[in-house]
This record gives structure tokens, sequence and C-alpha cells, in this order.
């Protein structure tokens, strides 16, 4: 069987099995469509946030991100699982006490004001937003190399199947799909991540691998990996290059930026009791953390496979004992077949720059060569790196055919890689459909409007949402990349603080809530904007994005966690110069501090 | 009225206790992240681990099972706080 059938099979067994979901988690309540009725076992749900949270970028990206930086994108482990400690310990119990449906019916009742709910909603739509573009693209392209349809197919293929489950069923499809998408794309990591932990350390857990001793040469698997990185120039894997303030920051921004994402929040409205949505929490980062200790092990396994690859005297000892790769290899030997597949898809290339049928992979551009380089370069006269294009994304969708392993393999990492990008879409439209019909239309312009007319709003609210999402994605905005930055400082500036303070001080009134969540907003877009573009538009930025531009050595991406400061300041300032919140507001925030009376999903 | 007051000692009681927990829970995820992790890996550098050093083990794996064993244990011990205060479920 070809691996276009074998694709085609996997995936399509995947489908069936999220179709055969949907049709049996129908949602015949707003309970129903925005918390699946509070039913949700607290296991089950930690299951579906790992989907949720885990994206196309987590499953794809990650690795590679964490692969050719090292250790100074460790930012990305700590900040994206350490958000889940304050989930579980700031925010997810009392919102559930809460017992309502949305982040914003919150910050509306908690701050008393119609506006904390607007400001509340736009938040929440930009944030969502920007999201489900990075995500309905996963999903184009992820079609269009396994199943050789056209992005624009496979983003359709893609949208109507989310339109099946999350119209129909709402949260409780959602839910229960993504408990599957869970299975699939974590069996779809681990397989090949196992296997490469034993080719190349005989450890069956990558977890241990990564610490473990590289087989072929008797090093530790570490050590050897930055021995043959320096050697060719680079970085070292291990060490710390870049600012250590901006690296806290940058970790802090992702930790509260992930606490803040209304479409994680919601999850946790899902579960029977306050009790569950601590302990659901916990198990939501068993469950992430399964793909998160194995994404370091994939990406510098990866990494050094790759390098050796290049270097086959590297293995052993001697970068330099061996020549180079040659490029009649390259084009024809059957082990470097998935090179010559993968310069198709544009995420691998190379050149002869020159001209001596050798492709020699170095860092062209290190400010200090080693002398063991500096010899090469003269002696075999090289005219720059010859592997032009290493896209990080090659770590994790080339790593089956790098081991060599069958093609089911590579069927199943197809399916794992649509699993968590429609996942994470689905959880999004969720959060922004019902943003729209219940803060909008029934917190805002029909109070009045009846159950069958809110479930019918909410439905055609997915519908439109999603239909703007493929759209989006369709036609991705130049900037698409860059407003992820601009996603976590907003959840980092405005929904964390805003939800925490409401949460933790009676004192924090409407006034200070608003201007505090306004000033957070307005910081933290102005500083992304000053260096992005202004609104992203390219060529429009005040400085260049360079560190030594960036104030006090902080990027854009880590400036989320100053916002938050500023928002925290700006609302207690401003509460403490007005009155203090109204008797039954102060009662709210008693009520949810305590347990007790959780009890099932309030109609209101 | 006495009945009121009595709830809201009590409640009041069980908010301090679950505040000095998330105090604890707090400073530990900060330590083993921003602290061991980042701020502290130089002063960790002698430890060997596996090729590296303690720092490089705790910024890309031991926080993550840190953060794990931090909320397992905050939702069993307010679970037990719950129950002390007759508060639970």
């Amino acid at each position: 069987m070809d691996q276009y059938t074998l694709n085609l099979i996997v995936i399509g067994l995947s489908f069936a099995l999220y179709i055969g979901i949907a049709i049996y988690a129908r949602a015949g309540s707003t309970a129903e469509f925005y918390a699946a009725n509070r039913g949700v076992h607290p296991v089950l749900n930690g299951m579906a946030t790992g989907a949720d949270w885990m994206s196309a970028a987590s499953f794809i990206s990650m690795a590679g991100l964490i692969a050719f930086t090292g250790y100074d994108n460790s930012t990305y482990l700590m900040g994206w699982t350490g958000g889940y400690v304050l989930l579980a310990l700031l925010l997810a119990p009392y919102l559930r006490k809460f017992g309502k449906f949305t982040v914003p019916d919150f910050l509306g009742d908690r701050f008393y004001s119609n506006k904390a709910r607007v400001v509340g909603v736009i938040c929440l739509i930009t944030i969502s937003t920007t999201y489900v573009i990075g995500q309905m693209t996963g999903v184009g392209v992820t079609f269009s190399r396994y199943l050789e349809v056209s992005n624009a197919t496979g983003l359709w293929i893609g949208a109507a199947l989310v339109f099946m489950y999350a119209v129909l069923g709402g949260m409780k499809g959602i839910t229960y799909t993504q408990v599957a998408q869970y299975v699939v794309l974590i069996v779809a990591y681990t397989i090949p991540a196992i296997f490469i932990s034993l080719a190349l350390t005989g450890n069956f857990l990558p977890q241990l691998g990564l610490f473990g001793t590289h087989d072929p040469s008797g090093a530790k698997f570490l050590a050897k990996l930055d021995q043959v990185v320096t050697d060719l120039g680079f970085n070292s894997y291990t060490g710390h290059h870049t600012g250590t303030l901006n690296m806290l920051l940058f970790t802090l921004s992702l930790m509260i930026g992930t606490a803040g994402l209304p479409h994680v929040i919601i999850r946790f409205f899902t579960v029977p009791r306050v009790a569950d949505a601590r302990a659901s929490a916990g198990w939501a980062l068993v469950f992430i953390a399964l793909l998160y200790t194995v994404a370091p092990a994939v990406g510098s396994m990866a990494r050094l496979n790759l390098t050796t690859t290049m270097w086959p005297g590297a293995v052993a000892g001697e970068t330099f004992s061996q020549p180079a790769v040659s490029l009649a290899d390259i084009e024809s030997s059957p082990d470097l077949q998935w090179m010559r597949t993968w310069e198709k898809t544009g995420l691998l290339g190379w050149e002869d720059k020159n001209g001596d049928g050798l492709i020699q992979y170095y860092n062209d551009a290190a400010a200090a060569p080693p002398e063991g380089l500096g010899t090469a370069v003269a002696e075999q006269n090289l005219q720059g790196n010859e592997l032009t294009t290493v896209n990080n994304d090659i770590m994790v969708l080339a790593n089956p055919e790098i081991a060599n392993l069958p093609g089911w393999v590579i069927a199943v990492v197809a399916a794992g890689a649509l699993a968590a990008a429609l996942s994470t879409a689905a959880g999004l439209l969720l959060a922004i459909s019902s943003a729209i019909s219940h803060d909008l239309i029934k917190g805002s312009i029909r109070p009045n409007i009846s159950e069958r007319g809110e479930l019918l709003a909410a439905r055609v609210s997915m519908g439109i949402a999603i239909l703007i999402a493929t759209i989006l994605g369709l036609n991705p905005p130049g900037f698409a990349a860059q407003t992820v930055a601009l996603a976590f400082g907003l959840a980092a500036a405005t929904i964390f603080p805003a939800l925490m303070m409401g949460i933790f001080s009676k004192r924090i009134n409407s006034q200070g809530a608003i201007w505090g969540m306004i000033a957070g907003l307005l910081f933290t877009a102005i500083y992304i904007f000053l260096y992005k573009g202004w609104f992203f538009i390219a060529g429009t930025n005040t400085f260049e994005d360079t560190p030594a531009n960036w104030m006090f050595g902080i990027s854009p991406a880590s400036i989320g966690s100053v916002g938050a400061i500023l928002n925290f300041l700006v609302a207690w300032l401003i509460s403490r110069a007005t009155d203090e919140p109204p008797v039954h507001v102060q009662d709210l925030v008693e009520s949810i501090r305590i347990p007790q009376g959780a009890g099932g999903a309030t109609a209101h | 009225m006495s009945d009121l007051r009595t709830d809201r000692t009590r409640s009041d009681a069980y908010w301090r206790a679950n505040l000095r927990i998330i105090y604890i829970c707090l400073a530990i995820w900060a330590l083993v992240s921003f602290g061991f992790g980042i701020l502290f890996r130089p002063l960790l550098s002698g430890i060997p681990v596996g090729g590296t050093d303690l720092g490089f083990w705790f910024a890309q794996q031991g926080s993550i099972l840190v953060f794990i064993a931090l909320i397992a244990w905050y939702a069993i011990t307010m679970n037990r706080l719950d129950r002390e205060h007759g508060v639970e479920e």
C-alpha cells in the first residue's frame, strides 16, 4: 500500500471517529452548548484541555524551536506549563464556583458594569481570533502536505468537520472530540520519539534519553550535541546566550498569558464541582507534560541526527575527520529520500556554493569560529553554509522518515498534526461564539432572549465564526505569525490581572478594573506595534526590532508581564481613590471563595 | 445574627489558610522555574546532570514535574481544608 493511501485511511478513520462523537454528543440546551452541562469527568476534562491547549504550533513547531536554540528556548517549556499552576491556584476553582458560562460574564458581574463586560469581549475576540488564524492555516498546510490537495480544499474539509461537531454539540461535542483528538495527537507524537530515542541513546523513554548516553559514541548525549554544534560554529545547546531579564519576563508572560487565555479557562466550567476544577488542572498538566517533556528530547535528538547526517565524521568524534555529505548522496541515496521529500515542500534546501560536490552545513555568521571550522573553511574553500533552508517544523514532521519508520507511523503523525490544529481551533471558536451569543446578544443587546433563542444564536454565531476563521485562514494576513506575541501579551496584560484581582481583592472596583485593563491593553499593544509595525502593517514600525533597540532589553514578546504589572498598579491606585464596590459585589467575592454550593449548571 | 457571624469567621479562617497554601505553592513554583531554571543556574552549574547541569534539567524537565506535583498537592490539601472548615460541596 502506498503512503498516500495509508494517509487517507488513517486520517479518514480519525475523522469518522470525530463525526461519530459529534452525532452522539449533541447539545440540547445552552448549559450543554456552553459548558457541557457541567458533567465532564475531571480526568476527561484534563485530556480535553490538553488537546484544547496544544495547538499546531505545540505539535509541529515547538520541538524545532527548542532544537535550534537550545537552553534559551526553555522559556516555552516552563512558560506554557507553569501557567497551569496559576490556573489551578488562582483562577479555575473560583471561576467554576462563580458558575456562569464565559469570562466576560465574570468581569461584567464582578465589576458590576457592562463596560467591563464589553472590554472583556473585545480582549477575548482579539486574542482568540489571532490564535484561530494560525490553527486554520495549520489545518490547510497539513492537508496539502499529506493528502496532496490544495491548501484551500484542505481548509474547507477541516472547517466542515469542525462545523459538524461544534455547531451540533457546542462545548459538549467539542469536549468529547477533544478527548479523542488528545489520544490521537499524543500517540502520534510519542511513537517517533521513542524510536529516535532508542536509536540514539538506547533509552525507551525520550525523557531519560535526553539526559542519557549517546550510544554510537559513548559520550553523554547533551555533551555530544554541544560538541557537534559548537564545532560547526553554532551556539552551544545547553549554554545561556540571551539576556537574563528578558528570559525571565518572557517566561512570566507565557505563564500568565496561558492562565489568561479564555478558551482554556472556559474548559474548567465544564466539571461538576470546585474540587474537580482543581484536580482537572492537574490532570491537564499531566497530559500536556507527556508532550512537553518529550518535545525537548525530540528536538535535540533530531538536531543531532540532522547534523551527523550532514557531517558523518561527527558521530564518532571529529566533525571534520570525514568529508561532508555529498550532493550525489543527497540526490540518490535511499537513506536520504526524506531530504528530497521535504525539499519539495520548501522546508529544506541546499546549494553547492563552492561547487565541490559536497554540502557543507555550518554557521557562516559565527562571531568567533572555532579553530577546526576556520581550517575547514580555508582548506575546503567554503563560500558559506550550503544547507540553505532548515525549517523548524522539519524536526517533527520528517522524524519518522529520518528514523526509517513504517508508513503507518507517518500517517499517524499526519492525523496527529490535524488533531492538534482542529481541537484548538474548535475551543477557540467556542470561546468566540459564546462571547457573542451570551455576552453581546444575551448580555447587552437582547437580555430577554429565550433559552431556545439563545441556543439558536449560539449555533449561528458558531457558524459565522467558523466561516470568518476559514476565510482568514485562506488569506492569512501577512502578520499572522507576529500576532501570537500580541495574543499572549494581551491575555497576560488584560484578562489575567482583571480575573485575579476580581477574586483576591474585594476592594478593586469597576473604575479600577476597567482602567487597569485599558492601561494594560494600550501599553502592551503600543510596545508591540513600536517594534512590529503599527497594526502589524509591514514597514510602519517606529524602531527596528533588534535586541539593541528594546527598552531595557525587553522584547515585544515579553512585554505582557510588564503590561500586567501596570494593570495591577493602575487598578489598585484608581480603586483606592474611588468608592469601594457595593455590598452585593463584596458578597459575591465572599461566595466564590468557598466551594460550598457550586451545584450544577445555573441557567440565568 | 450570631449564626451569620460564626459563618463569616469560619470562612475568613478558611480563606486565610487557603492563601497560606497558595503562597507556599507560588514560592516553590517561582523557585524551580525562575530560580533554579534561570537566575540561579550559574550557582548550580557545579552539579552535573546527564551531560549538563542541574539548572538545565530544571529548565527543560524538572520544573514541569514540580508543577505537576504542586497542583496535585494543592488539590489534595484543599480537599482536606474544605472538609475541616465544613465548606466542601
